[in-house]
Parts: structure tokens; sequence; C-alpha cells
């Protein structure tokens, strides 16, 4: 197992090093620059401006700026928040993401995995139609959609909940952001444990365990519940990155300033430091979490060893 | 009356007025405050950076001026009302004004504002180093060596500002600007703390090191989530202060804006969405406030390719456009056709309206048939062109509304472009479009800002329009005590005669205001001060 976990941060590095490079050449390759704006700037300031940020040098020196920075944990100023670092503005807005993702993601699981269960068990119910009308809503149902929808019944109509802000996470303000964040998820783990409950139900080794007589719950508490969840860890592993990473639409709906509108807003400002910030957050914690993935299917799955 | 008597009796005007008009919240008898003085207000964008000298953007204006105080501020009429200078003189020929300061104008640390924070601000301003975006608002007013420094062909302390002593401010200017004066409200211009700067370096306008000479002082900033200010007990006029804190909600989706403010989280909001005005005006007429804004929203031509190089053509095109169609039923919050360049608004210019503006639509489009036929188009021969316009559904409704005008009148063919914001500001630097929309808010409160727009090497003459005649009439405008008549001829020129762009509406700054708000004085520069507010008992 150790000899797998030094495996992966080998291959780590390379993998990191081709997305840092690509995302680098190809963000400084989109036309206009960060300090491009309707009211142009006369060139003497404009040269400036460049200067303070090397923008006046080849691109190839600022890539070797970039990198150097990074071998020193230092992601560089923000082009657009100009009072701010990269990792003033990441340490600000991380957290916030991460604990609604945090508790999105323990209600999805539970919510959804439960709920999967549950209609797979009854099969062609009343209650499994119901699960998956719920699911198919809830994976169609944009939550730009959801967001606002929220806000107006529970903020503008029934005024039990704030409409936005984050004060430090107070729960109050927690609520919507996970509606909002938790829906689509429950809905893809409700589907796929649904899915994959069934085929472990109609599977020989469930057969032998009824035809010995055990009991329904060991059958399915022992015997049912760890294959089904194989195919539900792989989906978990990335869509944890997914969820701790924020949502574009949850920060602009509900004003919680954390780092999901930074993806969308660094590439429409051309701020470069910043879309290579949020791009390496990204794939570190993708790298790390397919990872913990792959450990996981070796503690569940007795048939898989590293 | 003489030139010089003229300009002593403006500056005495001046003085005298500013000696009884200050701002400040001015509290009508009668009227119950509430006992908590509180007020969120939505700030558009959350600024790039709250360093006066650096600022760009209304966002990034709007709390600046909370902050701190420049030597004058301007009124909702525009007019000049005394800030950290109760008065100025200049001399014989207008090139040197001296302003006295007030003695009692501190820092939030206590410290005095003095003339040396004012020759710093300056200097910083248009410091290499400090790589203002706004370094060319110093060479406007042409202060002596602003455009050297920027250039960095002269040392910094060459700038012509000095502290004649600690409350003695002088700028020598390298041709008279009869509107600098003005000009010193904008943030650019406003005074530095320079041990604070030298202490902290780019960190000085963080939450804790900040130092700040206006009502409110920085208490607090999650960036995205809101910045708080609280009244800042050091300012001279804090005894009129009202407002005890102010917190700005950087809610730059307008939705969002809106939905905050009905569950009754924001008191004021930046903007409102214009899918919501007609309800918004039914259910709570008295909260809904349009302003006209001092800025115009026009299509532009690019002069250097055929046949936008043809006035006809240009002429054609905008006289075709109904501009009473456009602002009442595809924008409609109240926005005013535009057929002179110049919003009507400005202060000190009232742009006469020009020939066919005065022509019903129709003798328009009967006049653009007969001029796009004489450019040789017509229906069989359709001129045919892209429209380019930055991504977004207000712009679009607009360019489909045109279009189709355009079709229907001229038998024009026209594709629509939208393109993605800094992909379509780079098309147009690069002169690659035939027709494109733009818009213009002006930065100081004079005819100007508009104008010289169109002159031959204005940087943001994307068009490329130019006019010796125009460009000789700006330039001589930049030194008469009144311009009026060349920027009459200058417009004459440009619109009516030209067509170098075809004016569209006059834009307005809307928001929901809570009618508990008081004091709230809405102007054409948008120049918002929440010390001038109250919270009435509600």
């Amino acid at each position: 197992m150790l000899t797998f976990i030094f495996k992966r941060i080998f291959e780590a590095i390379p993998t990191l090093l081709i997305l840092i490079t690509v995302s680098f050449f190809l963000m400084h390759s989109a036309p206009g620059s960060p300090f491009s704006s309707e009211r142009s700037l006369p060139p003497e300031v404009l040269a400036n401006i460049n200067a303070k940020y090397h923008l006046d040098e080849p691109v190839i020196n600022q890539f070797f700026y970039y990198l150097g920075g990074i071998l020193q944990g230092d992601l560089g100023p923000s082009f657009r928040y100009k009072d701010f670092t990269i990792n003033e503005l990441v340490a600000q807005s991380l957290p916030v993401s991460a604990e609604i993702g945090i508790w999105s993601f323990i209600i999805a699981v539970v919510i959804g995995v439960s709920c999967g269960i549950y209609a797979a068990l009854r099969q062609n119910s009343l209650v499994d139609y119901f699960v998956m009308a719920f699911a198919n809503i809830g994976i169609v149902l944009p939550n730009f959609v959801l967001a606002p929808l929220c806000i107006l019944f529970f903020s503008i109509y029934l005024k039990w909940l704030p409409a936005g802000g984050w004060n430090d996470g107070a729960w109050p303000y927690l609520v919507m952001p996970v509606i909002a964040m938790s829906t689509s998820y429950i809905a893809q783990i409700a589907r796929i444990t649904r899915g994959s409950m069934i085929e472990t139900m109609h599977s020989n080794f469930i057969r032998t365990a009824r035809a010995k007589g055990l009991p329904a719950y060991r059958i399915i508490l022992q015997h049912a519940l760890r294959p089904t969840m194989l195919p539900v860890i792989s989906y978990l592993g990335p869509a944890f990155v997914g969820i701790i990473t924020g949502s574009v639409i949850v920060d602009v709906y509900f004003g919680t300033g954390g780092i999901g509108q930074h993806f969308i807003n660094g590439a429409l400002n051309r701020d470069y430091s910043m879309v290579m910030g949020v791009t390496i957050l990204v794939g570190s914690l993708t790298i790390l979490f397919n990872a913990v993935v792959d450990i996981l299917y070796a503690v569940i799955d007795p048939k898989i060893r590293y | 009356m003489n030139l010089k008597k003229t300009l002593l009796a403006s500056a005495l005007l001046s003085v005298a007025f500013g000696a009884v008009q200050t701002q400040a919240a001015d509290v009508p008898a009668g009227v119950k405050l509430a006992d908590v003085q509180e007020l969120v207000r939505g700030g558009g964008a959350e600024p790039a950076t709250l360093d006066p000298q650096k600022v760009e953007g209304t966002p990034g204006s709007h709390r600046t001026r909370e902050l701190f105080e420049g030597l004058y501020n301007l009124d909702g009429d525009g007019n000049l009302t005394p800030g950290v200078a109760t008065s100025y003189t200049t001399n014989a020929d207008n090139t040197v004004y001296t302003f006295n300061l007030r003695k009692d104008a501190k820092w939030s640390n206590g410290e005095p504002v003095t003339a040396h924070d004012f020759v710093f601000g300056f200097q910083r301003a248009v410091d290499p180093v400090t790589a203002s975006a706004y370094a060319w608002y110093v060479e406007i007013p042409s202060i002596v060596n602003a455009s050297k420094i920027i250039n960095s062909k002269a040392d910094v302390k060459s700038l012509g500002v000095k502290a004649v002593n600690d409350y003695t401010f002088e700028v020598t200017l390298e041709r008279p600007v009869p509107y600098f004066v003005k000009m010193t409200s904008h943030q650019t211009l406003f005074p530095a703390p320079r041990k604070t700067i030298e202490k902290y370096g780019d960190e000085w306008v963080k939450p804790g090191n900040m130092v700040s000479n206006g009502a409110y002082k920085l208490d607090s900033w999650i960036v995205n989530e809101k910045m708080e200010m609280v009244r800042n007990d050091q300012y001279w006029n804090n005894d009129k202060t009202v407002i005890n804190k102010v917190t700005f909600l950087p809610l730059e989706n307008d939705s969002a804006d809106l939905k905050r403010y009905e569950a009754g989280e924001v008191d004021i909001t930046w903007n409102l969405p214009s899918d919501h005005f007609k309800r918004l005006k039914k259910e709570s007429p008295n909260e809904v406030i349009i302003t006209p804004q001092l800025g115009t929203y026009y299509y532009q031509f690019n002069t250097q390719v055929e046949p936008y190089n043809n006035p006809a053509v240009r002429k054609a095109l905008s006289f075709a456009i109904n501009r009473d169609v456009i602002t009442k039923y595809v924008t409609g919050v109240g926005e005013q056709p535009a057929y002179s360049f110049t919003p009507s608004i400005v202060n000190g210019f009232d742009p006469e309206t020009p020939a066919y503006a005065t022509m019903t639509q129709k003798e328009r489009e009967a006049e653009a048939k007969k001029l796009l036929q004489s450019a040789g188009y017509d229906k069989n021969n359709p001129l045919t062109f892209n429209l380019l316009y930055n991504t977004n559904d207000g712009h679009k409704r607009i360019a489909i509304a045109i279009a189709s005008m355009w079709k229907k009148t001229l038998g024009v063919e026209v594709t629509l472009e939208n393109q993605e914001w800094k992909t379509y500001l780079e098309t147009k630097k690069a002169g690659d479009f035939q027709v494109a929309r733009a818009g213009w808010i002006g930065d100081y409160n004079e005819a100007s800002t508009m104008l010289d727009l169109l002159t031959s090497t204005h940087g943001n003459n994307d068009g490329k329009y130019s006019n010796t005649e125009y460009d000789r009439l700006l330039n001589e405008a930049k030194t008469m005590q009144n311009p009026a008549s060349n920027y009459n001829k200058a417009e004459e020129i440009a619109i009516n005669q030209d067509m170098a762009v075809a004016p569209i509406y006059t834009y307005v700054t809307k928001r929901m205001k809570k009618p508990y708000v008081g004091g709230y004085q809405p102007n054409p520069e948008d120049n918002i001060y929440t010390r001038d507010m109250y919270i009435i008992a509600h």
C-alpha cells in the first residue's frame, strides 16, 4: 500500500506540471489582457502596469517566473483584485466553499444512498417511482433555478432564512446554499446506488445467501452493501472535489464569498494567476481524491490489492 | 468684464458658496430617526482595489468616496462643495491654483491632513511605480510634468504640486484648464497617508492597516461577501454624520441584488433588472429611483473601412434607428433617446438639438433611404455587415431591434455577432469590425469627458473618426472659460455633419431604495455619499 501511495505521488508531479503548462499557455493565448478595458489606457500608463506585473516580458519568461513562485508556494498577485494575492483569496474563499461542500456532501451521501437502496429494494413500486422521479428532477433542475426559487420561498415569502451572506458560516446562512448545492448530487447518488443495488441483488452470491436462509437485513448490510458502494465511490471521488470547490451560482446568488465564482470570473477577467491558482487547486484535489478512491476500493473489495 | 475679473469672480463665488454649503446629512425637522443607524448598500462588482490613486470603475469610486475626501466635492447638481479645501485662489493666467486647507481635517488615526498628503497623493498617481490605470487623469488638467513622469522622463518630485506650508497646497498647470477644481473631487486626486503607505506597502489598504480621511473608515473586507465601514470619529464634519455603519455587498448580479432587497437585507440596490422594472414600478413606485446618467449608449462605425467611411451610409443607418421604440419598448426604464453625443444633463453645456432630431421618424427614414441609395445601396443591392456587441441580453435585444429596423427601412442585411467582453474589446481595438455597440460614461461633469472621445488621437476612438476642425475645436476648448460654442460646433461636425457614431440613448442609473432611507441625493455623476443619508424610524 505504501508503495502504491508513493507511486501515486510520483505520478502526480508530471501530471500537475503538464496541467500547469497547458493552462498557462492557453490562458495567455486568449484574446485581451487583464488590463484591457472599455476605457483603453494610454500606452505609457499601460506600459507601467505591464512592467509591474512582468507582462512586458516574453511569455516563456513569465512562465518560469510563475513556476518559480509555485515552488515557493506563491500563486502570485491577483490581476483583478489588486489588493490581494491569490494565496490570500484562496485562503479566504476555500474554507467557505469547503464548509458548504462538506455539509452538502454528507447530506447528499446519506440521503442519496438511503433513497437509492430503498428504491432498489422496492423496485418498480410507487416508492421507487417517486424516488426516481425526484432524482430525475434533481438532475435536470439547474441550481441557477433552484437558488432563486429557494430565496423567493424561504426568504421573501416565509422570511425564515437570510437571502444571502455568510457571517462566518452561521447555520441560517448555510441552509439554502447546502440545499442548492446538494440537490443534484443527492439525485445522482440515488440513481447510481439504485442501479448498483439492483445489479448486486441479482448476483449469485446474494442468491446463495438467500438460499442459506439469512435474514434480509444481514444480506443487505453484510453482503450487498459493499459491492453496491463501489460505483458510488468512484463517482464520489471527483464529486467531492467538485462539491468542496463550490459553485459560481451558489456564490453569486447567496453572496457567500466562496471560491466557486473565481473559476468563471478569473477566466472572464483574464486574471491569469487566479485561473492558474484554481486550476492547480482543483487538479491537485482531483489527483488526491482519485487516489483516496483507489485506496477505498482496496479496503472495500478484497479482490483489489495494490 | 475681462478674463481676469471673471476668474476672480468665479473663484470668490466658490469661496463664498463653500463657506455656507457643505455636504452632510440634513435631517428635516420632525423626522424621527431610527435607533439603529446602519445602512446596507448593494455595491455592484467587487472593486479591484480601495487605493484611491489606483481605483477604476464606479463600484470602487463609490467606496473610496466614503473612506476618503479630496480638496472639493461635487453636490447633486455638479456644483463644488468644500472638502479638505475651504477656498482657493488662482493666478492671473489661471495656471497656478492655491488651495487653503482646513486645519481640522484629520486622518482616522488622529493625525492632521496636510498639504504634504496631497503632494504625496498627486505624486503617487503619476508615479510609474504605482502603475495607476488612472494616471492619465492627472494628464488631463496638464499638471506640470505629469506626462513626462508617467513616461519615466522626469522625476516624480518634479510634478507641479507644492506644499507652501502645512495648510496651503499649490498646483501648477502647463495651460489653464477651467474645470480643474471640479476634477479634484475624483479619487485619483485624493490625499494619501504617506507614513501608513511607507509602513505597509501595497498592504496599506487592508482593514487594520488603512488610514483614511473620509466620513467612514474601513472595518472589514471579505472579498465577494461584504465590506464594512464604520464612522470615522476624526472626520472634520463627523458631528453632521448620522449613519454609524455602512456595509457594501458586492452583488454584481442584479437579480441577486434585488432578491436581497426584497428580503429586507439591502436598503439601496446597485441596479435593478430591467425585466422587473414594470412590476416594481407598479408594486413599489416610491422605491424605484431612476436618474439620468452622464453617459451615452451608441453604435460605432469603423470609419476606416468602406462603405462606413462614407458619411451618407453612417447617416442612413443612424436615421433609420427609431430611438423612441428602443427607449420605450426595448430598454424601457426611462432612458432618453439620444441624438447628440453629449447628454444634455452635462453641467455648463446644453447641446443644441441637431437638425435630424427635429424631423419625424418617417422623415428620417425617407431621408435614410435616399442617403443609402446615393451611396449605391438599395433593396436589390443590399448593404450587408456584422453588428458586433459584447455578450449580454440587453445588448442583444437592442441589436435585434435595430437590425430589424435597418432591414425593414433600408433592406440592410445584418448579422449579429456577440463576443465575450475581453475578446470584444480586443476586436474593436484591432479595428476588426464594421459596426459595433459602444457606451461611455463621463469621468467628470464637463462636456469634454464625452467629446474628447471622438478626437483623432483618443485611445478609445475605435472607429478612428478623424476631423481636423473637430480636433482643433476641442483643443481650443480646453483653455476657454466658456467653451460651449466650441462644443456646439464640435457636435455639429461629428454628429449632424459626419455621424461619426450613432447615439442611441442616454444612460440612467436605476435603483431601489427603501422609503426609510432619507437624504439620498441622486445625481448624473452618481456621486452618492452615505454621510448625506439617515435612517428614518420605521
